[in-house]
């Protein structure tokens, strides 16, 4: 298997139901030990997307390739490498934990006295160790989570698709789920396609990340270029000065790579395309102020996502 | 594929439905145990063990009364949530994003379960026959083991069709109750009302009955209603293999009056039972057949969403 082939490839991927479009002509690329982040709000096609590239639903028009194959015509050569955490995962719930697994592993093919090794290996990482021999009705939500993914990395993927992964975890949770998914990229080389809608803790781990609105990837890049792209690009820094005047607001105007300062009260914002918080601050002293708080507001991924569905909805 | 036939059937032997398993082959053993022998053996049959299934003496309803109301249950129960169970739980999704075929999911459960009542049916009628010959001390001849096995075989085709039934609900409808239910529902109509059907659909079309041929007609009409309904094939193709005699009184009316009487005592041969009763397993076959393609290609094609 080259390594020069995507390990997802869509082009013009779109899922209609009835006269409802799910997935509207979505572009993808995602390479090999790559972390993606699908982001988007609830019923923005996201998990559609997911299905059409794992063949458990018909794409209406475009194609998608994972591992080089089509899910649709040939599903096995896709399921062979692709590990998939749906977006609710379940257990039979009278078999133990581990048995579930030893389960997976039958249907994978993996052979009994490998299997036994493996599993061991992984309830210890997904820290199910203690739990491995009891029953998954007993298990809580966040368990059941972390046993789907060891379910999913059973089978030694190359690719593994996580379907909002942190929904029904608790914080503690989600810093350990996307600690895991930083190793998983980092050690093993595994590619990571995640999709959440909740961004502040998504963007951390990813190294690319594309935006779902209405079935259609709005953004799409590295978060330092989407910064750009959105034109949240540069810096904005908030300044309060007691004593401001007129005289100050034209002198913090004329600072270089400023593009605009205005004052309400005490508050003073600089929208500059460079770090001019020095020479702000020594404006502010030569011209009598009393510099009480400055504050660099940093361009967040939940920023350009709240700014661009600002934008969209306006 | 393997791998998910031997789950389920653990699955089926395991806790989950095995009371009702065992209550099937316990049932063998009470009526084994309670049909009044000595009536039978009065009444100077040739017969013995093939009575044994249709005798009243000693026990409210018939085995084979029992089997042909109640067996649909069991298929019912072993099918009903076949898919829907997998959905509801979470775990289909999870299932199918293995290396395996979407239809392989689909025929390890059918498989599995057919092999259930296979295997329910057998041990059932191994109890009957046992228990008799114990009773007894007599064993049973040859024509009467052919005859036994073809039970057998009508009897596992009959429990799969319902089996089918109950999987195809699965596949249509999400809920497991509905499920169950819209099965339930259609042991009714298939079983019961198509029968009272054709009593009613004969008096209207021959209203009186004045000649021979007014009676044939009339009887014509009603046994075809009846081969419509899977119950209907089950309890004539049981009564021409268990009433060698009897039992191929259906076509009576086809055969000259001054014939009859003298046909009448002499039992057919076994294979001759099984010519007739063969178009019976093949329509039961088809049915199983027509009702899993049907929710084969709806699976198929579905999309699984968790």
């Amino acid at each position: 298997m080259s390594s020069a082939v995507p390990l997802i490839e869509a082009h013009g991927l779109t899922k209609r139901y009835g006269g409802f479009t799910a997935v509207d002509g979505i572009d993808l690329t995602i390479d090999e030990g790559e972390v993606f982040g699908f982001l988007g709000p609830n019923g923005s096609g996201k998990s559609t997307s997911i299905l059409m590239m794992l063949g458990l639903t018909e794409p209406t028009a475009g194609d998608v390739r994972v591992c080089g194959h089509d899910p649709a015509r040939n599903p096995l050569a896709v399921k062979r490498q692709v590990g998939y955490l749906p977006e609710s995962v379940g257990f039979y719930g009278d078999l133990t934990g581990a048995q579930n697994l030893r389960f997976t592993a039958e249907l994978n093919g993996i052979p009994r006295s490998e299997a036994d090794a493996r599993i061991a290996e992984l309830l210890d990482m997904v820290e199910l160790e203690d739990a491995a021999n009891q029953p998954v009705v007993q298990y809580s939500r966040g368990m059941r989570q972390r046993l789907g993914l060891a379910d999913v990395l059973l089978k030694r993927p190359r690719l593994v698709i996580l379907d909002d992964p942190t929904l029904g975890l608790d914080p503690a949770g989600i810093v350990w789920l996307l600690g895991l998914i930083e190793e998983l990229s980092a050690r093993q080389g595994i590619a990571v396609f995640l999709s959440s809608h909740q961004l502040q803790e998504v963007q951390r781990v990813c190294h690319c990340v594309g935006i779902m609105s209405h079935g259609k990837i709005v953004l799409e890049g590295t978060v330092a270029a989407l910064t750009a792209q959105t034109d949240a690009g540069g810096f904005h820094v908030t300044l309060k000065v007691e004593g401001a005047n007129d005289a100050l607001d034209a002198a913090l105007a004329a600072l270089p790579s400023v593009r605009k300062a205005f004052r309400s009260g005490i508050d003073v914002v600089i929208e500059s395309d460079e770090d001019v918080r020095a020479d702000a601050a020594a404006a502010v002293h030569e011209h009598g102020g009393r510099l009480l708080e400055m504050r660099a507001n940093d361009r967040t991924l939940e920023d350009i996502y709240l700014r661009y569905f600002q934008e969209t909805v306006a | 594929m393997s791998a998910l036939f031997f789950k389920e059937l653990a699955d089926h032997f395991g806790r989950r439905r095995f009371a009702l398993l065992l209550g099937l082959v316990a049932l063998g053993l009470v009526w084994g145990a309670f049909v009044d022998l000595r009536l039978l053996a009065a009444s100077g049959r040739q017969f013995f063990f093939l009575d044994v299934f249709t005798a009243t003496a000693g026990v409210p309803i018939s085995l084979l009364s029992f089997l042909s109301f109640f067996g649909p249950v069991i298929g019912i129960a072993l099918g009903f949530d076949a898919i829907n169970g997998e959905r509801t739980q979470g775990t289909l999704a999870r299932l199918l994003a293995q290396p395996l075929h979407r239809d392989s999911v689909y025929n390890a459960k059918f498989l599995a379960a057919l092999l259930t009542l296979g295997l329910v049916v057998a041990s059932m009628m191994i109890v009957v026959v046992g228990l008799t010959m114990f009773r007894m001390g007599i064993a049973p001849t040859g024509e009467e083991v052919i005859r036994l096995t073809g039970l057998g075989l009508v009897t596992v085709a009959y429990l799969a069709f319902w089996l089918a039934l109950a999987i195809t609900a699965s596949v249509l409808f999400r809920n497991t109750v509905t499920s169950a239910l819209a099965s339930i529902g259609m042991w009714f109509a298939l079983g019961f009302l198509i029968t009272l059907l054709g009593g009613v659909l004969a008096d209207r079309i021959v209203p009186d009955i004045e000649t021979t041929d007014d009676a044939v007609r009339h009887v014509n009409i009603e046994s075809w209603t009846n081969r419509a309904s899977p119950s209907g094939l089950y309890s004539e193709a049981t009564s021409i293999l268990l009433d060698p005699i009897g039992g191929r009184a259906l076509n009576l009316f086809t055969i000259e009056q001054g014939r009859l009487e003298g046909l009448l005592s002499t039992p057919v041969s076994a294979g001759q039972s099984l010519q007739l009763v063969w178009p019976h397993i093949v329509v039961l076959v088809a049915m199983v057949g027509v009702l899993l393609a049907a929710s084969y290609i709806r699976f198929m094609r579905e999309e699984i969403r968790a």
